[in-house]
């Protein structure tokens, strides 16, 4: 292994980790700002009971968020030194707006609604509320902007060998990053709206109390989880026609499309080896035209193969690596123009496919549960539970397919801008020594690993233990002292 | 004035204001065992930041964050020459981070006292790395004409580097007690007066080497007006802690952590990091700065943000002003 595959792998590792917590993050805030409101606006108890238990369960989540966020913002310049000088005038302004103008906000209004219970007015409490979870929002804006221009330049000239930036507005209006960001979101909403149907039914399942809680809780994540899911369709369409034309190879690679077709049929399922770039021993379930469709909303149209793409990225690109000892083991070595094929292949089914699963899941659980029925099989527990996984594993197969899927470029060229600004991941890397990287990416993973265990534990505990684990129950009323915090750590 | 010097003295607030803040943040962390007795009194010492401690780390993510856009030259070298003691301060804060959420979460005393581990040994390790990064920033780095550090990963260690990762425990020491007195009430508070009064001189003497370090390799006559005014007003701080004004040692402290930061980077300009292997390879401002466009980009973002930044993050001052004793702490709810 040298310092790239390391710096790959643990680049992966942390990113697939970190969001894994931000969408329950950004989800369940804005959710629990809306029950706040809600509480707010008609004083009914159920919303505010609501709020404390679902607010808990973001708080034990947001802390991981937070800081394994920090990981990626030093990692840039820990491990890629070299794309960071590349593309800092460019990339490094959205990074700095998402820390001055979101995540400043973030961290100290979230300080301000945990412990401003009993010293804020409700109504600036609620602003609170709102100001946490909408810069939740943004910050995602920010980071999506700065992943979007890696996939799709824009706004940039260039000079001395370097993209220099020359519209802050063309970046942050990239095309590519204003379907990604409606996608991501919604992909966050429908982790949070799986995540209260699961625990909710939980509950209704189990057990007899608060059931007007549980029954809120259930509709609210139902109806959030498939409002999600269209949102996910449209904007994934959306996405997939502009990657059609922004990123041809990784289209290509998302359907194993060796040889140019036309029409070309969309593959639903293939068995046999899709490693192959050039297609022997694969066979797969096609449906004819639907490829074309999907491209350029036009059933007859051409869609590119693999064969033909990487013709043409020879010959805009190179045939070669460069002699340069940077480079290590690729110095002067044959350039791999298409990406990791079962990853790309498989990456995109999963994230369709569980993502259509969470959809029907949630829907399954609004029809079993409607006008007051409750399905007593445990089996219908067990799904809902099993539900929860649902969404998280189709967003992390997101990434991996969007982020594998433009390898070997870390700066994809723009086929319709600035000749010479893009860049090949093996360029980025830092010139450090392999002992770092690999010491890094074992302390990384394992302290990632202890506290994943720890963060499902106390998810665990107080999913369980209902409204009674944020609130005194209402029979004994907690005998506060005048001068008590409301909360403490 | 150009924008790249601009940036220069943005960044170095950036910076100041971490240390300043999350400067505190630390010391509290590292004398949790020492300046406490019982749960309640350690309770009401991880409460005394409970709220801020989060807006507080922001301000390290900024001041790297604003680097990487303002002086992409300055990020990348820095950042992959410190890589190890970086990894530990990023695991430090991940595991502090996470300690002052979950350490309440469960009642059970094993349970408290491993996350109180975490948060002594997660406040001092980044207190350490943030100091030796610092002055390796300062003193500089073994780097080669393309930035690129010369040699192992263990190559920049040095004696001097020693001295600034001291100087940022020592000044977290001095400053998180003086905190805790000015935020607490009852015993705990004259204890952390005491404390401070007592390692003061010596906790206070790395930065006050380090200044003079720096001062005497890099340092110009206007910046040994500013040691002398650090000096002086760590003296003051101490004289006026002992007569009971901690809210006037508090400020005092401010001023000794914005003396030495002005003293830093002044020893600094017009490089970003010096080169040790050869001065010509230095990396500068004008060398690293982004376009003038994004310069000016980033200008109107920080010119709305930061201010912006200091009136609500000082407001969530204000909300929580009050001084916390153990009879604030609330019985333990938990499931």
């Amino acid at each position: 292994m040298d310092v790239l595959d390391l710096a790959r792998w643990q680049f992966g590792i942390t990113t697939v980790y970190h969001f894994l917590m931000v969408p329950l993050t950004i989800g369940l805030a804005v959710l629990v700002a809306g029950m706040q409101t809600a509480w707010v606006r008609t004083g009914d108890v159920k919303y505010l009971k609501m709020t404390k238990f679902w607010g808990k369960l973001m708080l034990v989540n947001f802390a991981m968020g937070v800081v394994t966020g920090i990981v990626q913002e030093f990692q840039f310049g820990m491990t890629w030194s070299a794309y960071s000088r590349f593309v800092g005038d460019a990339f490094g302004a959205p990074l700095a707006m998402e820390g001055l103008l979101a995540f400043f906000v973030e961290s100290t209004f979230l300080g301000l609604w945990i412990f401003g219970w009993d010293k804020l007015p409700k109504k600036v409490h609620l602003a609170c509320a709102w100001a946490f979870s909408l810069a939740t929002v943004a910050s995602a804006y920010f980071i999506l902007a700065a992943n979007s221009w890696m996939q799709h330049p824009v706004g940039v000239e260039l000079v001395d060998g370097r993209p220099r930036l020359t519209s802050i507005w063309a970046l942050l209006t990239n095309n590519t990053a204003l379907a990604a960001i409606p996608h991501t979101i919604a992909g966050c909403f429908a982790v949070a709206g799986a995540f209260l149907v699961g625990v909710a039914v939980w509950h209704l399942t189990r057990r007899n109390e608060e059931r007007q809680v549980w029954r809120a809780s259930l509709k609210l994540g139902g109806v959030v989880g498939m409002v999600a899911f269209a949102a996910l369709a449209v904007t994934g369409d959306l996405q997939g026609k502009l990657m059609f034309q922004q990123q041809p190879m990784k289209m290509a690679a998302a359907e194993a499309l060796c040889h140019t077709e036309q029409p070309a049929s969309f593959s639903i399922f293939a068995y046999g080896d899709v490693a192959r770039p050039d297609c022997e021993n694969v066979k797969s379930i096609t449906v004819p035209a639907l490829l074309s469709f999907l491209a350029h909303n036009d059933f007859s149209s051409e869609v590119k193969g693999i064969e033909d793409l990487v013709k043409e990225y020879k010959a805009k690109y190179g045939e070669f690596y460069p002699v340069d000892p940077q480079l290590g083991e690729l110095s002067g070595q044959p350039i791999d123009y298409v990406p990791n094929l079962p990853v790309t292949y498989w990456g995109f089914r999963f994230m369709i496919g569980f993502g259509a699963l969470a959809a029907l899941a949630a829907a399954a659980a609004l029809w079993l549960t409607r006008g007051g029925r409750m399905p007593s099989s445990p089996w219908f527990r067990r799904a809902a539970l099993a539900g929860i996984a649902t969404p998280f594993i189709a967003n992390s197969f997101g990434w991996i397919f969007t982020e594998m899927g433009r390898q070997p470029f870390v700066v994809v060229p723009n086929p319709t801008g600035v000749d010479g600004v893009w860049m090949f991941t093996a360029r980025g890397v830092s010139g450090i020594s392999v002992g770092e990287v690999l010491t890094s990416l074992i302390v990384l993973t394992l302290v990632y690993a202890v506290l994943a265990v720890l963060e499902v534990f106390l998810l665990r505990r107080y999913a369980r233990a209902g409204i009674a684990g944020v609130m005194p129950p209402p029979d004994k009323p907690a005998e506060k002292k005048s001068d008590e915090l409301a909360f403490a750590y | 004035m150009d924008l790249a010097l601009v940036w220069f003295l943005i960044i170095a607030f950036f910076w100041l204001g971490y240390l300043f803040l999350e400067g505190f943040d630390f010391g509290v962390g590292m004398l949790l065992p020492v300046l406490s007795r019982d749960e309640t009194e350690r309770r009401v010492m991880v409460n005394t930041i409970g709220p801020v401690w989060d807006g507080n780390e922001v301000w390290l993510i900024v001041a790297v964050g604003a680097t990487f856009a303002a002086f992409p030259g300055w990020y990348a070298t820095l950042l992959s020459s410190a890589y190890l003691p970086l990894l530990a301060v990023l695991v430090g804060l991940i595991g502090r981070g996470v300690a002052f959420e979950y350490r309440g979460k469960v009642d059970s005393v094993r349970w408290r006292r491993n996350w109180d581990r975490v948060i002594v040994a997660g406040s001092w390790l980044p207190a350490l790395g943030v100091g030796l990064l610092l002055s390796w920033n300062v003193l500089g780095l073994p780097i080669d004409a393309a930035g690129n550090r010369v040699g192992s990963a263990f190559a920049a260690f040095q004696w001097e580097t020693l001295l600034g990762a001291l100087a940022i425990v020592g000044f977290s020491l001095v400053h998180g007690a003086v905190f805790v007195a000015l935020k607490t009430d009852g015993e705990i508070r004259s204890r952390a007066r005491r404390l401070a009064l007592r390692i003061g001189p010596v906790a206070l003497s790395p930065l006050l080497g380090l200044l003079l370090l720096v001062q005497m390799r890099a340092g110009s006559s206007w910046t040994w007006l500013v040691v002398g005014i650090v000096v002086l007003t760590g003296i003051l701080a101490l004289v006026v802690l002992s007569a009971g004004r901690e809210g006037r040692a508090f400020a005092l402290m401010a001023m000794v952590i914005i003396g030495s930061v002005i003293a830093l980077f002044g020893a600094l300009y017009p490089n970003v990091i010096p080169s040790t292997v050869d001065p010509a390879f230095s990396l500068t401002i004008e060398g690293t700065a982004s376009s003038p466009y994004t310069l000016q980009v980033m200008t109107w973002i920080a010119g709305f943000g930061a201010p912006a930044v200091l009136v609500y993050q000082g407001w969530t001052y204000w909300v929580f002003r009050k001084r916390i004793g153990t009879g604030h702490i609330p019985p333990v709810r938990v499931p």
